[in-house]
């Protein structure tokens, strides 16, 4: 049979889909793409991303070679300028004539320009592809401020692009309130005094009337109460459906623009299919891609004559974060519903304010507004998706509330519970998977492409997979290794209850074999948060991991790099200079660290403890930069000097440095102290962050720099310096009591039950009784407290560990190093041969 | 250095006290210009090559001791593969393994002893 001509006109990221379904099919099409653009389909939602850092080639969203490997005929830079319906022939910009059997338009839409005097003044721009923001990124570099028309969702997300590319930024709203079809007044106003404390200017009920030259800027814009000047203008006013082709074959368009579909995307002509932003469905376009990714699996299906599924529609609940403005919308947010009552909960301290729009027998949610915080969106969007009961007083769902939330129980929801929208795949997928052996949320997606296009339901794809692992009696094998049946946290209470204080005991009682480099390190860590014993006895030293085992850091070479504790990050001129005169004697690497400390590479093993000897002399203490133990306690420099400082968070953060140095626990830690808001120690990366206040200190917990940052949570505000100390002693062995195994407090704590609240109960209301006891245990800590470098430099039998040989006392002659920027370092692959034999000729 | 025994190709090192290995670890030693590591796991003393062909370094006398089902093994301290004690293999690959020795307590116990094959 011959194979049939079909035409997708437009490769966005609808039209790719459509492609991607079609790839996994078998089908009987020749398939020709029309792409105007000059790169094929990228990602659009998160085109923001182009001036934060993604390349053009990350945004893409075609595998290398796809179009190759499915025999896909690509026309790129190429538009179709018309159609021909009655001799099915398309006509494209470049001369290519085509015959089709089928065609699909999938061209998306434009943004919408008013037609105001001077809108097309250079130095206007639009936010939609790559190229625009290539210009944007142009034009930017030589302006100074920048305002934005339209202050709906997209044009907040231009103006955080503006802000971020360096401009002062204004955005212009012609109705009262911004994001005025997601949000209700309320929530606007909250939205909007947040995005002014970041910087922006917002200016609501402002009409455009004519942009015109400025007297110190490019622009003036005249509104009819004011003007408003900026170097550029960028406007977001809408979107409309690019429906012009059709229009001009004669299909049937819709009053406000969009090509008419039926259930089966199929224009008025039945041979043409329109698809994503430009189809127009019982009267609504749909703005957002996961109902266009709906579009293209259903018409994919369609096309390869399976089952006829019809379109029903979509949801448009979003979620999203503007400016680091946490916003979601879900469902009739607007309260429009008939007999539509509304229950609201604000905090305008922390600016947080959730609305729920529920039933007039308060029985189902209808729809909800979130400001500031949208922790309860997925559970929300559930109850509203699935008419799930509500909970006989439904404001819980939104109160904060120290007992913690009526959870919503993945076994509540039906199976047919919509999880991922963007790739629409429900529970019953979900566990389908599972089932079938997908048992890590990284299989999970691979198979059902869940969460692998906004993300925003990860959690909810977590949770169905544990619960489901749960109901189907797939043990989760949470063993810490194959020594021992027990989870860290198990291995804690052990120790502690039975006092067990060597490996040996531990094993013979509770575990089996000779134990392996995780088992063991974990027990060394929980000896030391429990009893606090010298990491070097020989009854302990076999279990220290590769840092602990020689009380520094080792590099790629074999050597160690050591960092002395500088609390708080003061130090002396004295100081500083042994330091670079021990620097200087050993030939080390010198550097700043990013927690104010100084890091000193490549020591040979065996140069440690003399170098350890002269550090020790001059009153330097180990840093433990080696250990799953605090390791610094950033500051700035406070009410001491800065103008703006409020409490001395040097002093103060020396005497938390102090007090917890040394301490072991389940991962590093980190601190810092801060001497006012602006928060100069960036102590919300951390740990545990304290902030200076005009009453005290306010104290955040679970924050973590690194690879996936988190930002700390405000735990308790303006604490005396009492308070402040009790508390984080609680919540530390709080956390060594019950983490698991180099687990940083961010992940503990985003997998706690109960969450923030819950921490707070036990640390600030004693829920579980147990303050007293975790003070005490830290206390003895404290108490216990001995430099391990002093204690070792002292032991004749810990030195021996540092010989570099046993039956020798030459150094490791392969440890050699090359020169840079006047300092040492090891060498690369290629360079080592040589300077290997350079060495040999110095010796 | 003190040779005890020659034959055919073989020799038997005296490399050091048992006293200078704590139970549980390793330590580096020289041998014909060689880096071993040799370890007392406390239920045996074992040699293999110092050299981690993973890091390019010699640090492997400085791993952690275990096992792994039932293999004794040394855990690099630099990117953690595990190499069997007895046969210097790496565990998660196969192509790649350390030297091996043969190791022996003499002397009432008190000291290790390593074998050496010479061409
Ligand atoms: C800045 C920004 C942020 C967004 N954020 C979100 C978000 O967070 N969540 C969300 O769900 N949605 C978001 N969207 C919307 C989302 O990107 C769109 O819903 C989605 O891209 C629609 O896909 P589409 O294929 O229909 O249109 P498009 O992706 O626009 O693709 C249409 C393509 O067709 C081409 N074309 C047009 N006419 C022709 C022709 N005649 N011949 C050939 N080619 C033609 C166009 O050049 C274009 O490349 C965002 C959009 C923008 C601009
Ligand atoms: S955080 Fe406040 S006190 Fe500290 S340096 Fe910054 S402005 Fe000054
Ligand atoms: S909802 Fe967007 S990836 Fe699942």
């Amino acid at each position: 049979m011959e194979k049939l001509q079909l035409l997708i006109v437009g490769n966005g990221m609808v039209g790719q889909r459509l492609l991607e379904e079609l790839s996994r099919m078998p089908h009987a099409y020749n398939i020709t793409v029309f792409c105007e653009e000059s790169r094929a389909a990228y990602d659009r939602v998160h085109l923001s991303s182009y001036f934060s850092g993604a390349s053009a080639d990350e945004l893409s969203l075609v595998a290398p070679e796809f179009f190759e490997q499915n025999g896909i005929h690509f026309l790129r830079e190429e538009a179709v300028q018309s159609i021909d319906c009655l001799r099915k022939t398309a006509f494209g910009t470049r001369g290519t004539i085509i015959k089709y059997d089928t065609l699909v338009l999938a061209t998306g839409s434009y943004p919408f320009v008013p037609p105001i005097p001077g809108h097309d003044r250079v130095g206007c721009h639009v936010y939609r592809t790559l190229d625009d923001l290539d210009a944007i990124r142009r034009d930017a570099a030589n302006c100074r401020t920048g305002v934005v028309i339209g202050g709906g969702l997209l044009g907040l997300e231009a103006a955080k692009a503006l802000s971020d590319l360096g401009l002062q930024t204004h955005v212009v709203e012609f109705a009262p309130q911004l994001m005025a079809v997601q949000l209700d007044e309320q929530g606007g106003a909250i939205l909007r005094k947040k995005i002014a404390a970041l910087g922006v200017q917002v200016h609501t009920g402002k009409s455009t009337q004519k942009i015109i030259d400025g007297d110190q800027q490019r622009h003036k814009l005249v509104f009819a109460d004011g003007e408003l000047e900026a170097d550029l203008i960028l406007f977001s006013a809408g979107i409309r459906p690019r429906d012009a082709v059709a229009r001009d074959a004669g299909l049937a368009v819709g009053e406000r623009g969009g090509v008419i579909v039926n259930d089966l995307l199929q224009t008025s002509d039945p041979d043409i299919y329109a698809i994503g932003e430009v189809a127009l469905w019982q009267n609504k376009i749909f703005g957002l891609v996961a109902p266009g990714y709906d579009m293209a699996r259903k018409l994919a299906a369609h096309l390869c004559q399976q089952s006829g599924e019809a379109f029903t529609g979509a949801d448009m609940s979003t979620k999203l974060k503007l400016m680091g403005v946490e916003v979601g919308s879900i469902g009739d947010a607007q309260a429009r519903s008939p007999g539509a009552r509304t229950c609201v909960y604000e905090d305008g301290v922390k600016g947080v304010y959730k609305k729920l729009i529920v039933s007039d027998d308060c029985k189902t949610l209808l729809g909800a507004v979130l400001v500031g915080d949208t922790s309860d969106y997925d559970s929300l969007l559930q109850y509203m998706l699935n008419a799930l009961p509500l909970p006989e007083s439904p404001s819980s769902l939104i109160l904060p509330s120290l007992e913690g939330k009526p959870m919503l129980g993945m076994d509540a929801l039906p199976g047919t519970a919509q999880i991922c929208s963007c790739n629409n795949v429900s529970k019953a997928g979900l566990c389908q998977a599972i089932t079938s052996g997908c048992t890590t949320i990284g299989a999970l997606k691979k198979e059902t492409r869940a969460a692998s296009t906004c993300g925003g339901c990860a959690s909810l794809v977590k949770q169905v997979l544990e619960s489901e692992l749960k109901r189907q009696g797939i043990a989760v094998n949470d063993h810490i290794c194959e020594h021992f049946a027990y989870t860290r946290q198990g291995l804690y209470h052990l120790v502690r209850i039975n006092k067990i204080r060597t490996f040996n005991e531990l094993l013979q009682q509770h575990g089996k074999g000779h134990g392996c480099e995780i088992c063991k390190p974990a027990a060394a860590s929980i000896f030391a948060s429990c009893w606090n014993d010298f990491v070097l006895d020989p009854k302990l030293v076999g279990l220290q991991d590769t840092n602990d085992n020689f009380l520094a850091n080792l590099q790629k070479d074999g050597s160690y790099s050591v960092v002395p504790r500088i609390p708080g990050g003061e130090i002396t001129p004295q100081k500083l200079e042994v330091l670079a005169k021990v620097a200087q004697q050993y030939d080390l690497y010198t550097k700043i660290t990013g927690g104010q400390r100084i890091d000193l590479f490549g020591a040979r093993v065996d140069q440690l403890p003399m170098i350890w000897r002269d550090l020790v002399d001059a009153g330097f203490e180990s840093g433990h930069a080696y250990g799953k133990a605090l390791r610094t306690v950033k500051s700035c420099v406070g009410s001491s000097w800065c103008r703006y400082g409020v409490q001395d968070s040097v002093g103060m953060a020396i005497y938390v440095e102090e007090r917890y140095r040394g301490l072991r626990s389940p991962h590093k830690l980190k601190m810092a102290v801060s001497g006012c808001t602006r928060e100069c120690a960036e102590a919300q990366s951390k740990d545990v962050g304290i902030i200076a206040t005009e009453k005290g200190w306010n104290l955040y917990v679970c924050g973590n720099g690194g690879m996936r940052p988190r930002h700390a949570e405000l735990f308790a505000s303006d604490l005396d310096d009492k308070t402040l100390i009790r508390y984080i002693d609680r919540f530390l062995m709080f956390y060594i009591a019950t983490a698991d195994r180099l687990q940083r407090t961010s992940v503990w704590r985003d997998n706690m039950e109960g969450g923030l609240a819950y921490l707070q109960d036990v640390v600030i209301n004693d829920a579980l009784g147990l303050s007293v006891e975790l003070e005490s245990q830290m206390q003895s800590l404290v108490d216990t407290y001995a430099c391990e470098w002093k204690r070792t430099i002292d032991d004749l039998e810990a030195l021996k560990r540092f010989r570099p040989f046993v039956n020798d006392d030459l150094p490791d002659e392969q440890i050699v190093y090359v020169r840079e920027r006047g300092q040492k370092r090891p060498p690369r692959a290629e360079e080592k041969a040589l300077a290997l034999i350079e060495h040999e000729e110095l010796v | 250095m003190l040779i005890l025994e020659r034959s055919t190709n073989t020799t038997w090192h005296d490399v050091c006290a048992m006293d200078d290995i704590i139970v549980g670890t390793g330590v580096a030693a020289r041998l014909n210009g060689e880096q071993l590591a040799v370890f007392n796991t406390g239920s045996g003393v074992f040699a293999i090559g110092n050299f981690d062909p993973f890091s390019g370094a010699n640090v492997l006398a400085r791993g952690l001791l275990g096992d792994i089902a039932g293999v004794l093994v040394v855990a690099s301290p630099v990117y953690k593969q595990h190499f069997c004690l007895k046969t210097g293999q790496c565990l998660e690959d196969p192509e790649i393994s350390v030297p091996a020795y043969e190791t022996r307590i003499c002397d009432q116990s008190k000291r290790i002893q390593i074998r050496v094959d010479s061409v």
